[in-house]
């Protein structure tokens, strides 16, 4: 973990490599733009995704992510790929056996579908997170025109995800004092209780950060103070990955 | 009371700035301030209340005198229901609202509250950007805010990596940056280890501003500001030098405010 890493930053490796240095609204494009060239690639061209894995692969060599750091993260996708197990039988279509089960093959094509384009989109997005601050993610979609609103929402979370993950430590350590053991449904009562005390008390925080805000002259829209600027070779640099993957998914169309 | 004659004002009495001579511009004058809440309750009974350029008052009470409500009157977040405020002569109304929150830096008493920037260089340049400055001079302003407040190393920190005391001087520097007419500062000592408080201190003594500091605090009064009020029940109680003030163990009483076991305002010299 990072020195200066809190609970919101465990996915960012520090670093000083070439993709550690790409600006972000560079990285974000390049992302973006992969994940729905990876989209828009035919299911049944197998050896296209196996091609966009390789350059993942690359783009963490160069950013010198060491694999087991990039494929713990991705673990985070698990959850929603169950559902692209189950369509294997639950779909109609045309039969076929595997291993003694009789399995839909139109489900087949669609559980793959979802689990290889998924996995691509979630490396894709953990390479950019290991490479990149998240305070540098939200100046990146600030300058790509983000609506602001949605900037300042996600940097307000940034800022106080700590201070209010720290006021439900202190409250569950308050409630632990006095003999409290979450055992069963009978304590569901209290941590709801807490839950919505931990909301009243983030609500008013609120009313106060905004009174701040309003005394130092905030009139509806944050001030940009850092503009990001990039380079035509950082542009290079950043475009290099979407079009090696574009050329690859053309190829899948046409073959 | 056979002292009285020698007894000084608390804080440094050379510094004290012009007072009651009525030639000094005022840096903050409330006349006559009433305000109720939406729902009924009453908190202020028409305050009146003028600082001088370069003075520093500390604004005493109880909780629940009105405190709060009265400094957040006084750039305009609270609109007064009878009254007014001025600040450095310019009356605090809807359409100057921008220039009278510049003039008046407000210090809230969380400083979590107070910095909801990513980075610390980044809340103190807020307040300045706001008013439109940018680019080298915006930078200079938040090194020079920073500076004189100790901070300048940790320009680029995030806040909550901030202990306690180097969040409440960023505090500071936040509303320094915005070059103000008056520091107003809610409970500065709240929550401070005995060396953050001393350093605090320090920086606000060498400040030279008009400061309005608003506490419990009673011995930090004494040593920062030489003239106190008491607010009570929404109106101005007492307003004299601090020494005699805390010396007047009736008035205190009445107003329940309490000097910390032990502590003899008469004795602390300084």
């Amino acid at each position: 973990m990072p020195d200066h890493g809190g609970h919101a930053q465990r996915l960012y490796r520090p670093g000083d490599t070439p993709v550690h240095r790409l600006p972000a609204h560079c990285k974000l494009i390049a992302v973006f733009s992969f994940v729905l060239i990876a989209v828009a690639t035919p299911r049944e061209a197998v050896w296209a995704f196996g091609l966009y894995a390789a350059l993942l692969a690359g783009v963490a060599a160069l950013a010198r992510l060491p694999a087991g750091f990039v494929l713990r993260r991705m673990l985070i996708e698990v959850p929603f790929v169950a559902f692209a197990l189950l369509l294997p039988f639950i779909a109609e279509g045309e039969q076929v056996r595997v291993l003694g089960l009789s399995l839909s093959e139109s489900g087949l094509w669609g559980a793959w579908n979802i689990l290889a384009k998924g996995t691509l989109g979630v490396a894709a997005s953990v390479l950019l997170a290991a490479t990149t601050e998240l305070r540098a993610v939200l100046l990146g979609l600030q300058r790509l025109r983000l609506p602001p609103l949605l900037v300042q929402i996600a940097s307000f979370m940034l800022r106080y995800a700590d201070v209010i993950s720290d006021e439900l430590r202190r409250m569950r350590i308050a409630r632990e004092s006095r003999g409290f053991r979450a055992r069963g449904p009978a304590q569901w009562g209290v941590l709801a209780k807490t839950a919505g005390a931990l909301f009243i008390r983030a609500y008013e925080r609120g009313e106060r950060v905004h009174l701040a805000m309003l005394s130092r002259g905030y009139a509806g829209t944050m001030p940009v103070i850092d503009h990001l600027t990039a380079s035509r070779a950082q542009w290079a640099g950043a475009v290099a990955l979407p079009a090696a993957a574009l050329a690859v998914c053309v190829l899948g169309w046409s073959l | 009371m056979s002292t009285t004659d020698e007894r000084e004002p608390g804080g440094r009495s050379e510094d004290a700035g012009p007072r009651g001579g009525g030639q000094a511009p005022l840096s903050l004058e409330v006349a006559g301030l009433a305000f109720a809440y939406p729902d009924g309750h009453q908190a202020l009974f028409g305050v009146d209340l003028s600082v001088p350029r370069g003075e520093r008052v500390a604004l005493l009470g109880p909780n629940g005198a009105g405190k709060t409500t009265l400094v957040l009157h006084l750039n305009g977040i609270l609109t007064a229901g009878a009254g007014s405020v001025r600040v450095g002569g310019l009356p605090v109304a809807k359409d100057t609202l921008a220039e009278i929150r510049r003039r008046v830096g407000l210090v809230f008493q969380d400083p979590d509250d107070q910095l909801f920037m990513p980075t610390v260089r980044e809340d103190v340049a807020f307040g300045p950007a706001n008013a439109g400055v940018r680019g080298a001079a915006l930078e200079a302003r938040v090194t020079r805010a920073l500076e004189r407040v100790g901070m300048a190393g940790f320009a680029d920190r995030p806040p909550h990596h901030l202990s306690f005391g180097q969040r409440r001087r960023v505090a500071v520097a936040t509303v320094l940056a915005m070059d103000p007419e008056i520091l107003v500062l809610d409970e500065p000592s709240a929550n401070l280890d005995p060396a953050a408080r001393r350093e605090l201190a320090e920086i606000l003594l060498s400040l030279d501003l008009t400061v309005l500091m608003v506490t419990h605090d009673l011995p930090y009064a004494l040593e920062l500001c030489p003239r106190s009020v008491i607010l009570s029940e929404g109106v101005i109680a007492a307003d004299g030098p601090t020494a005699e003030l805390l010396a007047d163990e009736d008035l205190l009483r009445r107003h329940r405010l309490e000097l910390p076991f032990g502590f003899d305002p008469r004795a602390a010299r300084r």
